[in-house]
């Protein structure tokens, strides 16, 4: 029997890179085929290609053993293959329904909406596949858990057997990465096929039948799981040895550098994020905010850079209490930020490097005499700071937007960590980052730590967390659930915390503490 | 430094100084397509208009080909007098050169250079208003309001200037030029203060400025800065503050212009090599990113709103005390609109703005003898105006039309976390 999909020698070049060159992918019947790389690896062009976007400048894709032509995404829709992208497409203030039929509306008459045809679809996939969801419910009623299922039922309601997903568990608790997983599993057993795209090993590790890795955009080779090690995956990926492990002395802890009394902090929308939270952080110790994302990380950090004003509560940074905090009083202090959007508050994309190298420091000597910029110590400092910080670019007078995901991380970073800083407040440092740069950036922390700065590190990535942190904060609805030594940390007992258990209760069903070592791979 | 890393610098130094190069080249592709295909249509628009060419289509059946000479003939006529009138005859101006030259009777040479002057001249106020608005654009600001702002610098400096008597002009000049600015920036920074403390949108506000200023004009026009007789003009300004001509009447042409492009190059040097300036570009370009970095986002609006007045109201005072030395209801003639057309041309940038300046310049002056030496309707060049901004806003018609291919970047449709 034919493989169900089939790409052949597929090339795709853009001006100046060329993303696809020659890859060949094999997926068969009832197979989860996971696609390992890096960004800029070439696994997005490739999907595109397969669904349309693109038009590949070489190469054959044959499905079911047919040589298919996809000019656009309704080609591959009507060949079987659906995508799951990474960011839904999914209309807030509608039904499960009524998303489902968007685009695919079954009418009654010709003129109205059945919607309880499509209803009695869904509840039959929902059934099928172990896909419990309601289709009346609102989708922004729905958490984003279950906002991936209505995705899934949506490819699925429109016939596809061969599944695409991006990403997916890029926004997902663990708990809710196991639910998916086991989905994925029931849906192959059906006879589905699926390409899983991730840059995640241990997701790798535990549900593919084969991987296939892409690196520079050209295929570096297929395997299965059996065959290989995540660290092997990882050096495939990278294409050198890679240091999975984050290895760090234990700390040498200081003085008390952020301490935060029962802070409260609205988000955009006038809501209370943050409920009476309180926590410090000594100098030479990284503590690190595991959470879902949405559960207040966001505004407990603007609040301590003073991107947002805080309600009520006290913030106290290197001893001296911070009232009416701004961006520009804390970072006098000390403080370095990485924030967790690094297009919209990190950088100005559309200045040259040299400029976003000194976006906080501009007005200081030696970057500017009196109102004067110094433009030619700015350019000199600026390429300094690219080879320090290994920023892979043509030179520093290219606009920030240029640069991969990865190097734009490392402006930031160079930025930040090249001042004198105190304290550091990193916000999802390493979200959509290569393994590579995610190495390197992890490395960097902690050598700030070892340098007696301290660390706040918050991420939705409980591995990441895991691997940098010495003691660990859970955040849930605005508050600290509870904080643990790192060292020991069971990875299910946060994970429960993360969804909202109370540390009773998931102190019943799992132990706080793991026994012996602990494997700390990210 | 080893070997290996000096051939590498010297290798990337001058390619990142050819990119920059090439960057300014393509910069200036779509504005110069623009106004050449602008140009194009308007010739469609003339032929289609003209008498002789609609005769020659009435004779279509007789003589098919006749109609080619005819268009030819309308789009020539149209825009040679469009040119000579805004530029001049080079002839003429070579021969009043030799006469100047065997006689020393400039008379001849005056009125050769008098198109290219007159041109100038009208540039003068469009580099004011273009520079005014185009801060305004560095800083994400749309203001509207630079008509409003030009009037009032023109009644601000017309104030200073008829009203104080018996100064020497090196004080009384420089007053006047600042009433206009200080005018001007009163009227930008109000709808700049109501958006910083009250996130008041500016392009409502600069408009609403506008008819105030329009009505308060009228007011002072006919009322507290009237003139004795009837017309309701103010009185005119006293010879000290005046902006020196370079020729004898009827040559208009004045210092206005120079201190113009000597404002243009302050702008430059301000937006681009100072701390203040990088604020402002930075605010412009990501607000967010800008707080981010510690700055702050209201007050860089209030600054560059009360500066852009102060640009607009130049414009005002250049006009008043260069040209007309007194301000009379309907004086602007719609420069502080055009200037964000203008603005927009140049891509907000000071060398931009003033090339635009110059070209609008010599349309405007070149429209008064299109209509009449070729009886042209003056219309006709807002007509080209209008096309040149629509495909300035919507380059991709340039690029669809002249087949210019579309940088890397915007072909990118969906995109990973990192990229």
């Amino acid at each position: 029997m034919p493989p169900v999909l089939q790409l052949k020698g597929i090339t795709k070049a853009f001006p100046g890179v060329l993303a696809n060159d020659h890859i060949d992918l094999e997926l068969n019947e009832g197979e989860i085929h996971c696609l390992l790389g890096e960004n800029g690896a070439g696994k997005t062009t490739l999907m595109n290609i397969l669904y349309g976007l693109y038009k590949p400048d070489a190469g054959e894709i044959y499905v079911r053993g047919q040589k298919a032509e996809i000019e656009n995404p309704n080609d591959a829709i009507q060949r079987g293959i659906g995508m799951v992208h990474q960011h839904f497409m999914l209309v807030p203030v509608m039904t499960v329904t009524e998303n489902v039929m968007l685009g695919v509306e079954e009418k009654r008459n010709g003129v109205f909406l059945d919607r309880a045809k499509v209803a009695a679809r869904i509840r039959e996939i929902s059934h099928d596949y172990g896909l419990e969801v309601d289709p009346d419910a609102y989708i922004k009623d729905l958490p984003v858990g279950i906002q991936q299922r209505v995705e899934i039922i949506k490819v699925l309601y429109r016939q596809a057997d061969i599944l695409i997903l991006d990403e997916p568990t890029a926004v997902l608790t663990p708990q809710e990465v196991e639910g998916l997983f086991k989905i994925l599993r029931s849906l192959v057993a059906k006879g589905k096929s699926l390409i899983f795209i991730t840059h995640k090993l241990k997701e790798v590790m535990a549900l593919a039948d084969r991987i296939t890795v892409l690196r520079l955009g050209r295929t570096v080779g297929t395997v299965t799981p059996s065959e290989v090690t995540p660290e092997r995956l990882a050096s495939m990926m990278v294409g050198r040895e890679v240091n999975l492990t984050v290895s760090k002395k234990p700390p040498k802890v200081g003085d008390v550098a952020l301490e935060v009394k029962d802070l409260y902090v609205e988000d955009e929308r006038h809501q209370v994020a943050v409920r009476g939270l309180s926590l410090d952080v000594r100098a030479g110790e990284v503590l690190g905010i595991a959470g879902v994302q949405g559960n207040g990380q966001t505004q407990l950090v603007y609040a301590l850079t003073g991107l947002a004003p805080v309600l009520s509560g006290e913030i106290r940074i290197l001893g001296k209490p911070v009232r009416k905090p701004t961006p520009r009083k804390i970072l006098e202090l000390g403080v370095g930020h990485v924030p967790e959007d690094r297009q919209r508050h990190g950088l100005i994309l559309s200045f040259p490097i040299h400029d976003n190298m000194v976006l906080c420091t501009y007005y200081q000597a030696p970057f500017a005499r009196g109102i004067n910029l110094q433009e030619k110590v700015i350019v000199a400092n600026a390429e300094t700071l690219a080879k320090q910080f290994d920023v892979r670019t043509p030179n520093v007078f290219v606009p920030a937007s240029s640069l991969s995901g990865g190097n734009q991380q490392k402006v930031i970073v160079a930025r930040e960590f090249s001042r004198p800083i105190k304290l550091l407040i990193a916000s999802q440092p390493t979200r959509g980052l290569d393994v590579g740069s995610i190495e390197y950036i992890h490395s960097r922390i902690i050598e700030k730590r070892d340098e007696g700065a301290a660390v706040l590190v918050v991420s939705s990535e409980l591995d990441e967390i895991l691997a940098l942190s010495d003691r660990i904060a859970v955040m849930y609805r605005g508050q600290i659930v509870d904080i643990v030594p790192a060292a020991q940390a069971s990875k299910e007992y946060l994970g429960l915390l993360m969804a909202g258990i109370s540390p009773a209760d998931a102190a019943k069903s799992v132990a706080p503490v793991a026994a012996g070592e602990v494997e700390r791979v990210f | 430094m080893s070997a290996k890393e000096k051939t590498e610098k010297t290798e990337t130094r001058p390619k990142s100084e050819k990119n920059r190069s090439q960057a300014f080249w393509q910069s200036l592709l779509v504005p110069v397509l623009a106004v050449f295909t602008g140009l194009v249509l308007g010739g469609i628009v003339i032929a289609a208009t003209d008498k002789g060419v609609a005769a020659a289509f009435g004779n279509f059946s007789a003589n098919p080909v006749g109609i080619f000479p005819a268009i030819w003939k309308a789009v020539a006529t149209a825009y040679g007098a469009l040119f000579y009138g805004s530029l001049g005859s080079p002839r003429e101006i070579i021969e009043g050169l030799r006469v100047y030259r065997s006689s020393g009777d400039m008379a001849l040479l005056l009125k050769a250079i008098y198109p290219f002057t007159e041109s100038l001249v009208t540039a003068t106020p469009y580099i004011f208003a273009g520079l005014a608005v185009a801060l305004g654009f560095r800083c994400g600001l749309f203001n509207i309001g630079a008509e409003g702002q030009f009037f009032m610098g023109a009644l601000g400096s017309a104030f200073v200037g008829y009203s104080l008597i018996g100064l020497p002009w090196f004080i009384h000049l420089p007053l006047a030029i600042l009433g206009g600015a200080v005018a001007g920036a009163v009227w930008g920074a109000i709808p700049g203060y109501l958006k910083a403390k009250f996130g008041a949108h500016e392009v409502v506000n600069t408009i609403m400025m506008n008819w105030i200023a329009f009505r308060l004009s009228d007011w002072l026009l006919t009322g507290p800065m009237k003139a004795s007789g009837f017309r309701p003009v103010t009185p005119t300004i006293q010879r000290a503050a005046e902006l020196p001509r370079f020729f004898p009447d009827p040559l208009r042409f004045n210092w206005g212009f120079i201190l113009a492009l000597l404002v243009a190059w302050l702008v430059y040097w301000f937006l681009f090599k100072t701390t203040l300036g990088f604020e402002i570009r930075a605010v412009g370009a990501n607000p967010d990113g800008a707080k981010y970095a510690g700055m702050s986002v209201t007050r860089n609006f209030v600054l560059v709103m009360t500066l852009s007045g102060a640009l607009a109201g130049l414009a005002g005072a250049s006009q008043v005390l260069g040209v007309d030395h007194w301000v009379g209801q309907g004086f602007s003639a719609g420069y502080g609109f055009d200037s964000i057309a203008l603005a927009l041309l140049g891509k907000s940038h000071p060398l931009g703005v003033v090339l635009s300046a110059l070209l609008f310049g010599v349309l405007r002056s070149g429209a008064t003898r299109m209509q009449s030496l070729a009886g042209i309707p003056i219309d006709i060049i807002s007509i080209i105006q209008g096309l040149v901004i629509i495909f300035v806003a919507a380059p991709a018609i340039i690029r669809w039309i002249f087949r210019i291919r579309v940088s890397e970047q915007e072909t990118v449709l969906t995109r990973g976390w990192g990229k």
